[in-house]
């Protein structure tokens, strides 16, 4: 911001000047229309470093779940992504959303002094430096991360707090089956328990078909090295279930005999059997981002509407929309490749006649899986569905947004 | 300045000892720990309590550890009210449900290794880590004296601990353990 910004009288004769030189017989030139020059920003040591955004663009996290982040003591607990900002499949790292079993500090991990150590049921442990890692056959996905309380509510007034609590990053590292067959696995062991190195040392316990199936070991996370809040040096990635499988500051795996219980694993215990079958891996799910709650469309007329869509299942098949509160489906456009377990962007264009409606959408992933709405997952556990009712296990059902004739937009879960 | 190499090179090599030297098979990379090494880091504890370190401590020697460590402070003096989850079972009618017991780690945990193992790497706040297990041990035969699972007198060390049969061991659905690539959460859900 170190130039003065012009003059806009100045401006405007210039720009007549050069647009009525381009235009010499052709469309008349709009000059009243056409923006001011902008600023000029002169280059500075830091942004030559490590390149910023532009000051116009403002979209930010937000702390979610009623609890400051941080909080009083500095810790962290969940912090929601922009989705309403959002823009094709990969979720920015300084934008990813950030959750935490209970509120955590951010540890400052010095990368040469890391450790990963893999024991228990092996035949041989293995303790990994980050440089060793690093020389082992590395592989790149895209994957999601949602947070098991993704869980819209009619309270919540933006997709950023009805469904913030997912991101998508493309995530680099070595495939755990590799680690884990290096080690040794010792015959029929069925569990592995990952941990963390932040000061509760959160664990999961995870199944070993999952561990040696896609489970990554990753180290980079959209390009570069993954960000501290997402579990610098080393995070686990456990393609398709719930966030806090994905140990973040990955500092052990220990190979064991049976189901070990940690206190994380304690949270996903469920009274019924139905509910435990619909946590750890996550359903197909998707929704609008725009035009979503919060924004206001201008008038009738054409609006390309857009959103994500994801599941634990594998790889997204098909996205439907409907324009008409439900009563008829359109199939969306999807857009590049569609990843599995990963965001996929959905397209579909749409003529706004500026009546009241509802838009909501809805995706079927590669085993057949079909996202539901509140009233059909309320019907299937036989329970009358009212504004507060709460979806079991984790929540991916169809998310309504009403748009109403002043073309002001709200979440219609009722 | 040669001998200097060679004779900092040979010390570099002797210092990485003989089990430093073995690395994984296929790639050749990473080294063994150290038998003294796992077991610093290792504070896993299977519901057997198999790695339950040596130690013991009593309910009563527990409450005084629950003062000393301040744990009142975010938990309640009684454990039952403060900004950090309650410790005590709602007080709700003998005959009702164990779920109305409320959802209280020391009452709802199917196992006890589960409530040890919590608070031996994750309390106190700020100081995670730093209880002995003799206070490990005593803090969690307080929390259970406390919500009627052992007695003030009785002791708890690595024999003791995972035979207590807690309340909860068989209330919960089984998670889907049975887990393999390309299974739907849900055979036929929801349509």
């Amino acid at each position: 911001m170190d130039a003065k910004r012009p003059d806009r009288r100045g401006f405007l004769k210039s720009g007549a000047a050069l647009a009525g030189g381009l235009t010499l017989g052709a469309v008349e030139p709009a000059s009243a229309q056409m923006p001011a020059a902008p600023t000029m920003i002169r280059g500075n040591d830091e942004m030559i470093a490590y390149g910023g955004r532009s000051s116009f663009v403002t979209s930010v996290r937000i702390p979610h779940g009623n609890r400051p982040s941080p909080d009083a003591f500095g810790l962290v607990f969940h912090v929601a992504a922009p989705l309403q900002d959002s823009v094709g499949m990969i979720t920015p790292s300084s934008l990813h959303f950030v959750g935490t079993t209970r509120g955590s500090f951010i540890p400052d991990i010095d990368p040469r002094e890391h450790r990963l150590l893999i024991h228990g049921l092996v035949d041989r442990p293995l303790t990994f430096t980050m440089e060793d890692l690093k020389r082992l056959p590395s592989v790149t996905r895209p994957h999601f991360i949602e947070c098991a309380g993704n869980r819209a509510t009619p309270e919540h007034e933006t997709v950023q707090e009805t469904h913030g609590m997912t991101s998508c990053a493309e995530w680099t590292g070595v495939l755990l089956s590799v680690l884990l067959k290096e080690a040794g696995v010792r015959d029929g062991a069925p569990w592995i328990v990952a941990e963390g190195t932040e000061e509760i040392k959160g664990a999961s316990s995870i199944p070993m078909a999952k561990a040696m199936d896609d489970c990554m070991v990753a180290y980079g996370m959209n390009g570069e090295a993954v960000r501290p809040q997402n579990g610098f040096p080393l995070r686990l990635l456990v393609p398709g279930f719930e966030g806090i499988f994905h140990s973040k500051y990955l500092r052990r795996i220990k190979v064991v005999d049976r189901y070990y219980m940690t206190y994380n694993d304690y949270g996903h215990l469920r009274q019924g059997p139905v509910e435990a079958r619909l946590g750890w891996q996550i359903g197909p799910k998707s929704v609008i981002t725009f035009p979503s709650a919060g924004q206001q469309l201008p008038g009738r007329g054409f609006y390309g509407v857009t959103g994500l869509a994801w599941s634990g299942g594998g790889a997204i098949t098909r996205v439907e929309v409907s324009t008409d509160g439900g009563r008829n489906w359109m199939d969306a456009e999807i857009q590049g490749t569609a990843y599995r377990m990963a965001h996929t962007r959905f397209g579909f264009q749409w003529n706004w006649d500026g009546q009241e409606t509802e838009l909501l959408s809805r995706c079927t992933d590669e085993m057949g899986q079909v996202q539901p709405t509140r009233a059909q997952v309320a019907a299937f556990f036989n329970v009358p569905r009212d504004p507060g009712y709460r979806v079991p296990g984790m929540d991916n059902s169809i998310q309504p947004w009403r748009i109403a004739r002043d073309g002001t937009i709200h979440n219609a879960i009722a | 300045m040669r001998l200097l190499r060679v004779l900092a090179t040979l010390s570099f090599v002797m210092l990485l000892g003989g089990s430093a030297l073995a690395q994984s098979p296929t790639y050749g990379v990473g080294s063994t720990p150290t038998a003294e090494e796992i077991r610093e880091w290792d504070i896993s504890i299977s519901p057997t309590g198999k790695e339950l370190p040596p130690g013991r401590g009593t309910a009563e020697e527990g409450a005084l550890v629950y003062q000393q460590q301040g744990c009142g402070v975010c938990h309640g003096a009684d454990g039952t009210e403060g900004q950090a989850p309650r410790l005590i079972k709602l007080d709700v009618d003998p005959d009702s449900a164990r779920w109305g017991l409320g959802r209280v780690l020391p009452i709802r945990a199917p196992y006890a290794t589960t409530v040890w193992d919590y608070i031996n790497r994750a309390m106190p706040m700020y100081r995670e880590g730093t209880l002995t297990a003799d206070e490990v041990y005593a803090l969690t035969a307080f929390l259970f004296f406390k919500n009627d699972l052992v007695s003030e007198t009785e002791v708890l060390d690595a024999e003791s601990l995972p035979r207590i049969e807690m309340p909860m061991v068989d209330a919960f659905a089984p998670m889907p353990e049975d887990w393999k690539p390309g299974m739907p959460r849900l055979e036929g859900y929801p349509y």
